[in-house]
Parts: structure tokens; sequence; C-alpha cells
């Protein structure tokens, strides 16, 4: 079995090093297949490595050699698939695989074809790691990889000197959380002389309970930094300027869920804690709220799929911190199915419409686009709760666990953004689908569907999101919880009751009822009789709020980026050069003036000379004396 | 013996040629060098913490000169990456069009001699005398290739380094004076010397501005940024990739050891200045304009890092000193690469001046992307374990120290990632492409350099293992 590990880790590098050096004399079609079947390949191992751990094989270790070697630091370069780490790979090259499949389509056109497929390859490469590494160190190699290649592909198009800096943004603010991540696993050397899982979690040392408390809300403050929480979520929605693919593979359905994986790969540490299992819970909660009021003001159909992106990574943290380590996981699945499947449609619209994004600009798209429309919409239904369909399990079991696990509070609030998430939904279905066409003529000339290898992965992913929810079939329908039970050797759930009959199926009932409200209302906005110029006319100040995103990136530019390059400034024109250097210069004036003086003494005149002589050797004769 | 006095043949010999000849012996003769450390390499013992290929002449004993070399793991390190550096920067300069190219490169030769010889050195009055060696060819060769305002700024340099070696003379002719009538500048002997508490405190100070000039430390730093961008291309390459490790091998070589002891509250106020430098130079680095400027900042701000490491006195932090003093100098030195090659084609540092050569560049592009991944410290290149390895320690030693250190990682890569924006990506400044490919040697230099980036940053033991044990001993003798 230890075979499968290296080879699912590393074919993806091989497809890196395939695409980037064949990029040149590789024809597009070929170039993107074998880049293609890397990944398939790779998913093709872990379905092995899944079935030998479904059949309760041991958890498979890989060595492969001592990576780090210092004093008391010792880091193996080591890998494992257990059964967490295993679910995670077949989420990754299994949706990897299929958008893959997808950007062969998508990117055709593009001249850099190939750097796109070797990005693409060594982010799943160092996605896998992330996941499969066997200690912290691994992991924040893995970490700081998919950092790396999310900045490489927000880039993409370099040209555009914002898309640069949408990068930028997106690999500062990943690093802000990484030192967080870096200094949790400098105090896990310090408490446990080690980051290996197996010594930290099956350690019996006494290490104490505020040090475990330390180190989780370090490693939380890291995935605020990957997940997109608040306060560094940001860079999220500025990171669409990268090709939808991307957004797709990167920002919704793999990257951004590390920091969930952390935290569920951890939770035998967080199970005992109680100020950063509230941490987690609480930004969670906020972000899931604000993210999802963001969204309703949003124009670019990318963006309202960013803010809803981080307020359902929000969702994932109330979970985590509620203790439901394993109803996060899977959410993080249900999301990857649904959420992919949102952007790749969402990619194929931009696809047809020639690049424009913005949704106030597109509507009646279903008559031309009818694969795109049908799959988007199960997309639709799937996200907003659905009931039978995936979004509907994954979320009724978080709120379920946040009822019995904190309170009717938490609860409520995330039934609300529910009914939010909803409603933002809704309306860029409607904008986007139905209603007349309100783009140019040039356009609507465009309009088309795309080609087989977009349309495929569209279907396969909207009948993953409708019956991905078998997973995790609530109590009400079967009591065999698949990913609970598979997951839980791993990650330790806190004991929370499972909901009775009655709160099921009020849940159910209300759900069908608010949806059926809410898609009639947004039908007679948004579709029937819709103009933008109505939207904009009736601004108060709080849809102002909520389109200029709550003013985050205005306050961080205050507070942050603003005084520190007013410092910069200060530093360099006023402190090193008129001070410091100064004070040096000063010493070497102070020196060139007593030089002058000096140089008096060499008058040349002899007797000068003679009598220095002369008081020379007394002194001298004199201190030998004393000596 | 053999890798001080090869160079200066070498030197000798290049001088005597005209142009292409005078290229192509420069290179032989460093490639020869290389092979010798290799050789050297393949001979030493990895488990053996004593001084090998120990030897040691008489000079002036009547005033306790001895030409003592050998080389133990840390030296070893130091060499390696000498003889590496010089090799490089001598292939960089292939396409150099310098007036007297022969003497030129005559003088990087002679550097090579005396960096090695500072390595080697085991008796104070020699050291001192390579170390002074060293800023000989430095000074000629930045004050006749170099920039604007060259005399001046050299001269600033030149002065200013001076003096911080003169209170190191100081220091070992008091310590000589001291040594008990056995009149010897032998390593071996000072160690073994129990000076009070007073007398290390001096001594201490005396070394540590001698060493913090070179390298330098906040607030000793003023000259380097206008030193950097004024020298030629390889004239900074020197200077920052192999001079600057002088001092901090000073420090781990005779600072610490000769002055043991004494209060650890000096060392903790070396570390606040070590550790006001890394956030100072960062923090300046991000608004220069200026692309050798910016890596000329960039670092003051790494060597900050490297000195706090060293200065915790553990294992962890020393070790991941002399890591980092390697991947330091590898990087540094393809990042003023990546900068000569754009001043080359550009004629301009400004990174106002520039944009969009990603896009007639692609190799270029993605070498320079490798080399500044290095220096941001992304894990699998080589920047990353001697930064993990120092932040450790640093966080061990004290919390909030640590944290404060810790904010390097995000400032270089706010001031790395800017550079690269601003050259690379984004429109192109200039309308036609002005552009040109890279010759070949442009092409391997950096391609070496990646290579080492990602080999050393994969494998990083490779290095630590060569001065493992000759750690142990340095702090035993701390002790």
């Amino acid at each position: 079995m230890e075979i499968y590990i290296p080879l699912v880790i590393f074919l993806p590098l091989v497809g890196f090093i395939i695409s980037g050096l064949g990029a040149r004399f590789l024809p597009k079609n070929i170039l993107g297949i074998l880049s293609s079947s890397t990944i398939l390949g790779s998913f093709v191992c872990s379905l092995l490595l899944f079935r030998h751990i479904y059949n309760g094989g041991n958890v498979v270790y890989l060595n492969m050699f001592n990576w780090i070697n210092a004093g008391n630091v010792s880091i193996d370069f080591s890998f494992l698939a257990d059964n967490l780490s295993v679910w995670m790979m077949m989420i990754i090259t299994g949706v990897g695989f299929l958008i893959h499949i997808y950007s062969i389509g998508y990117m055709h056109s593009d001249i850099g074809f190939g750097k796109f497929f070797s990005y693409l390859n060594l982010f799943v490469f160092m996605m896998l790691v992330l996941v499969t590494g066997s200690n912290y160190v691994i992991m924040f190699f893995g970490w700081e990889g998919v950092g790396l290649c999310s900045y490489l592909l927000i880039g993409f198009w370099y040209k555009n000197t914002n898309y640069g800096y949408a990068a930028r943004k997106a690999f500062v603010m990943n690093r802000i959380g990484d030192l967080g991540f870096l200094i949790a696993i400098f105090l896990l050397f310090n408490n446990f002389g080690t980051t290996e899982f197996k010594y930290i979690f099956s350690s019996n040392q006494s290490v104490s309970k505020t040090a475990i408390e330390f180190i989780c809300i370090m490693f939380f403050i890291g995935a605020i930094g990957k997940s997109a929480q608040i306060p560094l979520f940001t860079w999220l929605p500025d990171a669409m300027a990268g090709p939808t693919p991307v957004s797709a593979l990167i920002h919704a359905a793999t990257m951004v869920t590390a920091g969930i994986y952390l935290i569920a790969r951890s939770s035998i540490l967080y199970i005992d804690t109680t100020i950063a299992a509230n941490a987690v819970m609480y930004i969670g909660l906020a972000t899931a709220i604000i993210a999802a009021l963001t969204a309703l003001k949003q124009n670019d159909i990318k963006k309202i799929l960013a803010y809803s992106t981080v307020s359902q990574l929000g969702y994932m943290f109330v979970a985590l911190g509620v203790g439901a380590y394993t109803t996060a996981m899977f959410h993080v699945t249900t999301h990857a199915f649904f959420k992919a499947l949102l952007f790749l449609g969402s990619g194929s619209v931009i696809h047809a419409m020639g690049g424009q994004q913005d949704i106030r600009f597109m509507g009646g798209l279903s008559k031309k686009l009818k694969i795109t429309n049908i799959t988007f919409l199960l997309g639709t239904l799937a996200i907003t709760g659905v009931p039978l369909l995936s979004g509907f399990f994954s979320k009724d079991e978080i709120l379920s666990k946040a009822f019995y696990g904190n309170g009717i509070l938490v609860f409520s609030l995330l039934a609300i953004t529910s009914v939010i998430t909803a409603i933002y939904m809704f309306r860029l279905y409607f904008l986007t689908f139905k209603g007349n066409f309100r783009g140019t003529e040039e356009e609507k000339h465009h309009l088309h569907e795309s080609p087989a290898t977009m349309t495929i992965p569209l279907i396969v992913l909207s009948v993953l999101a409708c019956v991905g929810g078998i997973l995790g079939l609530s109590s009400l329908f079967s009591h065999n919880h698949f990913i609970s039970s598979f997951l839980k050797n791993v990650t330790y759930d806190k004991h929370i009751p499972h909901p009775s009959i009655t709160f099921e199926f009020t849940i159910i009932a209300v759900s069908i009822a608010v949806l059926a409200v809410i898609i009639y209302l947004c039908y007679n906005k948004f579709s029937k009789n819709y103009s933008s110029n109505n939207e904009d006319a009736n601004q108060n100040s709080l849809s102002k709020l909520l389109s200029n995103k709550f003013y985050f990136d205005e306050i961080y530019d205050f507070i942050f980026v603003r005084p520190i390059l007013n410092i910069s400034e200060l530093l360099y024109s006023f402190i090193d050069r008129n001070f410091i250097d100064r004070i040096v210069n000063f010493s070497g004036t102070l020196v060139s003036f007593g030089s002058n003086n000096l140089r008096k003494i060499q008058s040349g005149k002899l007797e000068y000379y003679l009598l220095a002589m002369v008081l020379g050797i007394v002194s001298f004769l004199i201190l030998i004396q004393i000596v | 013996m053999i890798l001080l006095i090869l160079p200066v043949i070498g030197a000798i010999l290049t001088y005597f040629f005209k142009e292409k000849t005078a290229r192509i012996t420069a290179l032989i003769f460093s490639i020869v060098q290389l092979f010798i450390n290799g050789y050297l390499l393949s001979q030493f013992d990895f488990a053996s913490a004593a001084i090998q290929f120990y030897s040691s002449y008489k000079w002036f004993d009547e005033i306790g000169l001895y030409f003592t070399t050998g080389i133990d793991g840390i030296a070893m390190v130091m060499i390696i990456l000498t003889n590496i550096a010089s090799f490089l920067i001598i292939l960089s300069s292939w396409d150099n069009n310098h007036k007297n190219i022969n003497s030129f490169l005559s003088l990087i030769l002679i550097m090579q001699s005396s960096l090695n010889g500072v390595f080697l050195a085991y008796n104070g009055l020699l050291f001192y005398i390579f170390w002074e060696l060293a800023l000989i060819p430095i000074y000629f060769i930045t004050g006749m290739w170099g920039g604007e305002n060259r005399i001046k700024i050299t001269f600033k340099f030149f002065i200013y380094t001076f003096l911080g070696s003169l209170l190191m003379l100081l220091a070992f002719i008091y310590i000589y004076i001291n040594s008990n009538g056995i009149n010897t500048f032998e390593w071996e002997n000072f160690i073994n010397l129990e000076l009070s508490k007073n007398e290390s405190t001096i001594l201490l100070w005396a070394f540590f501005i001698a060493f913090a000039v070179k390298m330098p430390i906040f607030p000793f730093h003023t000259w380097q940024p206008d030193t950097y961008s004024v020298a030629p291309a390889q004239g900074t390459m020197l200077l920052s990739g192999i001079m600057l490790k002088m001092g901090i091998f000073g420090m781990i070589r005779w600072m610490l050891p000769l002055a043991k002891n004494t209060c650890s509250c000096n060392l903790n106020i070396f570390m606040i200045l070590a550790i006001a430098g890394i956030i100072y130079a960062a923090i300046i680095a991000i608004m220069q304009n200026d692309i050798k400027r910016v890596i000329a900042w960039s670092s003051i701000s790494h060597v900050g890092l490297i000195a706090a490491g060293i200065l915790t006195l553990s294992k962890n932090g020393i070790q991941g000193g002399i890591l980092q003093m390697f991947n330091h100098g590898i990087n540094i030195i393809g990042l003023f690469m990546a900068a000569e090659i754009i001043e080359r084609r550009l004629n301009t540092r400004s990174l106002k001046e520039m944009g969009g050569l990603a896009l007639y560049a692609k190799g270029f592009a993605f070498l320079f992307m490798i080399v500044l991944l290095g220096s941001v410290a992304v894990p699998l290149t080589n920047g990353f374990t001697g930064e993990f390895l120092l932040l450790n320690s640093v966080f061990n030693y004290s919390t909030i120290w640590g944290v404060l250190s810790g904010l390097t990682i995000i400032f270089c890569a706010v001031y790395m990632l800017r550079v690269y924006q601003l050259a690379m990506f984004g429109e192109s400044y200039h309308k036609e492409n002005i552009f040109s490919k890279l010759s070949w040697s442009e092409y391997v230099t950096l391609g070496i350099i990646a290579c080492i980036v990602i080999v050393t940053g994969v494998f990083p033991n490779l290095l630590l293992n060569i001065s493992d044990i000759s750690v142990n001993s340095i702090l035993t003798i701390i002790e």
C-alpha cells in the first residue's frame, strides 16, 4: 500500500514538469490530456487507498528521508494516509480532475495554456502534500505551497496591474496567517518536542492546558488567513481575478478548506479548549453573516460566489467551534461539489458572454445555454438547501449541531444567514438566466453553449451536488451516517445529541416554505420587471454599506497599509538619511577637522620635530619607569 | 593552503592576459578551485570535532604571528560558499564590458583568496591580515568600476569598515598582551584564557562593532545601501554574498569563544539591535525605488535574523545561522544577478521604468521567481529551512522577540513581490521589446543558483551535517 502514497502525491508533480517543459512543443490538446491524466491517475490511487482504509486496513505511513535535523529539531519528510487524509485526497483529485478537463475547453485560446496547466498541477501536488503530511511542518510546506500557487494563478494574466495587486494581496494576507501557523509549530516543539501527528495525538505527557489553548489559537490564526475568515477575508473576493477554473478549484473547493482540515486534523487538541473553540465558532458565525450580507449587493457574478464561499466557510467554522468536526468535513465535501459546479457554471457564462462578468448586463441566458442553465440551477438549489439535495443535509446538520451543541442564538443567526444565502443566490440565478437579455448586440450574437469538455464536468458535478447528501443522511432518513463513521477514528467529535424527529420535520417544512417565498419574490423582482436603474435609484445607507463591502478594504488601507508606507518613507528619508547617517558623517567631518588642525603640526620646521622627539623619548622613559 | 595560493597565481596570470583569454583563465582557475574544495570535502571527516587539514608555519613568531590554517565544519560551509560564489561571480562577469577586464578579474581572484583565508585562519593576527586584505580589492573594484559618486561612497565604506576592524585589532592585541607570556595569537591558546568579566565585556563590544559594521547590523548600516547600489554588480555580489559572512563567521569563531566570560545582558543588547534592524530595514525596503537598494535593505533585514539566531547561543540558532549564511549568499547573488541582467538591457535600476518584462523573457522570469522565492523563504527553497531554524531559536529564547522577528516573513513577501510585480508584470514600460534574450553565461549563472536554491531547500541536511559536530564543540567552549 505504501507505493500508492507517492503515486498520489507525485503524479501531479510529474504533470507539472511535463506541462512546464512541454508547453513549447506539445499541441494544446495533448498537453491538457497528459496533465489531466496525471490527476486521474492520482485519483485512482487515492480510491485504492480509500478501499484499503475502508476495509479496515492500517494507516499507511511513508517516511522518505530526514528533512531537517539540527539540535533538537528533527523533521521527517513523511506522509500518511489515514481516514481523514484519504477523504481529502479523493475530493482534491476528483474535483481537481473534473476542473482540469473543464480547463482544456476554457483556456483553449489562451497563450499561457501550458503555463496554466503546470501551475494547476503544481497546486494539486501542494494541496496533496498539505493533507497527507504526517507532521505539521510538512503540512506547513503544503500550506505555503498552495498559497504560492494561488498567488501565481490569481496573477496569471500578469499584464493587468490590478490582477497582480490582487495576487500580492492574497499572498501577503495568507502570510499573516502563516505566521500564526509557524508560531504554533514553535510552540509544539517547545511543549511536545516534535510535530509528528502520531506522537502529539497519542501523547500522554502533561502539557499544560494554557499551552494547548495558545497552540490552538495560533493554528486558528493560520486557518483564518487560508480560509478567508474575518479579519483576513478580503483577499478572496479579489482573488477572482484569476481564471475561473482556478476560482473553482482553489478558491472554492480545495485550498480555502485547508483551514477546516487543519482544525479537524487537530480536533484532539481543540476538543478540550474553551477560548480557542469559542473563537473559532464566533469568528465563523460573524464571517458567515457579514459575507452573506455583502453578497446581496454585489453585481459581479464571481464576486457573489466568492462572498458566498466565505460565508459557507464560516458555517464550517461554526461546526468546528461547537465540536462537530465530521459535520464540518461533510460540508467541505458537499460544498466542494456545488461550489465548484457554480463557479464552473459561471465560467461557462463568462465564456459565452465574451468576458462580461456583471450580472446586470446579462439575463435570459437560459435559452442559449441549456446545459449550463440546468446545472447552475441545480447548484443553486443545492447551496440554498432545498431538501434532499446535498447542501440541505450538510447545512441541516450544522444547524442542528449548533442548536444542540450551543444554543438557540447561534442557531437562529445561522438560519437567518441561510435565508440571506437563498436570496442572493436566486437573485444571481434570475438575473443571469431569466428575464430579457440586457447586454450589447454583439454579446448577444456571441452567446453559445460551451464545448463538451466544459459541459461534461458540469453535468458530473451537478449529479454529485444532488446526491452528495447520501454521504451523511440525517437521522430522519437513515442511521448510517457514512462520513462520521468513516472519520471517527481520526476526528474526535464532541458528543452532541441527535436532533429529534420533530426538529427535523420542522426544519424541512420551514425551509420548503421559506424557499418557496424567496423564489417567488426573487422571480418577481429580478426576472420579470428588472431594470438596473431601479436598483441604483433607491440606494439607502445600508445598501451603500453592503455594496461597498462594509468598507473593509478602505479601513485596512487606512489603518495598516498607508501608515506602513508612510513610516517607510519617514524612516528612510528622515531617520536614516538625516539622523543615523548624519552622526556617521559628522564623526567623519570631525576627523577631517581634527586632521586639518593636526596638519599644522607638520609644518616642516625642524625645531618642532626635534622638540616633539625629545618630549616623546622623555615621556617614553618615564612610562617605562612607572611600569 | 592551495586554496589560498591558487587564486593568487590565477590573479597574476589573468592580469597579464587580455580580454577573452583573461576571462577564460579566471574562469578556469575558479573551477579548479571548486574541484579542490570538493576534494577537501570528500576527505573531510564529518564525525570529528577536531580542526582538520591543520597546518602551522612560523612567520613572525616574535610577535606571535603564525601561518596557522585549518578547517572545521563551520569553515567548511563557508569556503564552499566562497568558492561556489566566486565561480558564479566570475561567470556572471562574462558579458561585462568593463575596461581592463583583466585587472577586474584578477582583483576578484585576490578577493577569493583572502576570503578563503579569513575562514581558514586559526591565528588572530592572520585572521586580521586576511580580513583587511579582503578590503583592498573590493575598494578598487568599487572605486574604479562603480557608478555615480563612487569615490565618495567607497571612501566612506572604507573608513567605516576600517575603523571597525581597528577595534578588532586592538582587541586581539589586548588578549595577546594578557596571554601570560605565551606570546602567540593562536586561536587554541586564546580560547583557553580566563579573562575577567570586565575585560571580556570590553572585548565583546570591540569585536561586536567590528563585525556589526561588516554585516551590517543596525545602526551601523548606513554605508551599505549606498555601496551596494554604486558598486558594479560583481562587487555587490562579493560584498553581500561572501564578505558580510566574514562578520557573522567572526562572531561564531572569535567573538563568542574569546569573550565568553561576559554578562548575557550584552548579548541581549546585540539581539535587540539585530531584531530592530530586521524590522527597520524591512519597512524601508517596501518603498525603495532602486532595485538594488531593495535587495540591499532586504539583506540588512535577513542578516539581522541570522545574527539574532546565533546570539541565542542555541544549537538550532547557530546551525540555522550557518545554513542561512550559505543560503543568503546564494540567494542574494541570484537577486543581484537578476538586477544586473535587467540593468544591462534597460540601463536603469528604477522600478518605475521597468514592467512587463515577463512577456519578453519567460526563462528569465522563471529563474528569477525561484531565486525570489528562496529569499521569501517558501518551503522547499533554501530560505525556508534556515529561517525556520532561526525563528524557532529566537522564539524559544523569547516569545516576544520571536514574534517580532517573525514579522519578517510578512514584510519580505511584501517587498519582494512588489519588486517582481513592478519589474516583471504589468504593462510594458517600453513600447518596443528592448529586452534581448539572456546570454548563455547569464542563463548558466542563474540556472545554477536556482538549482542550489531547490537542492539545499529539499536536502538542507547536506549542509547541516557538515557543521553539526563543530557547532557542538563551539557551544562547549562558550559554556
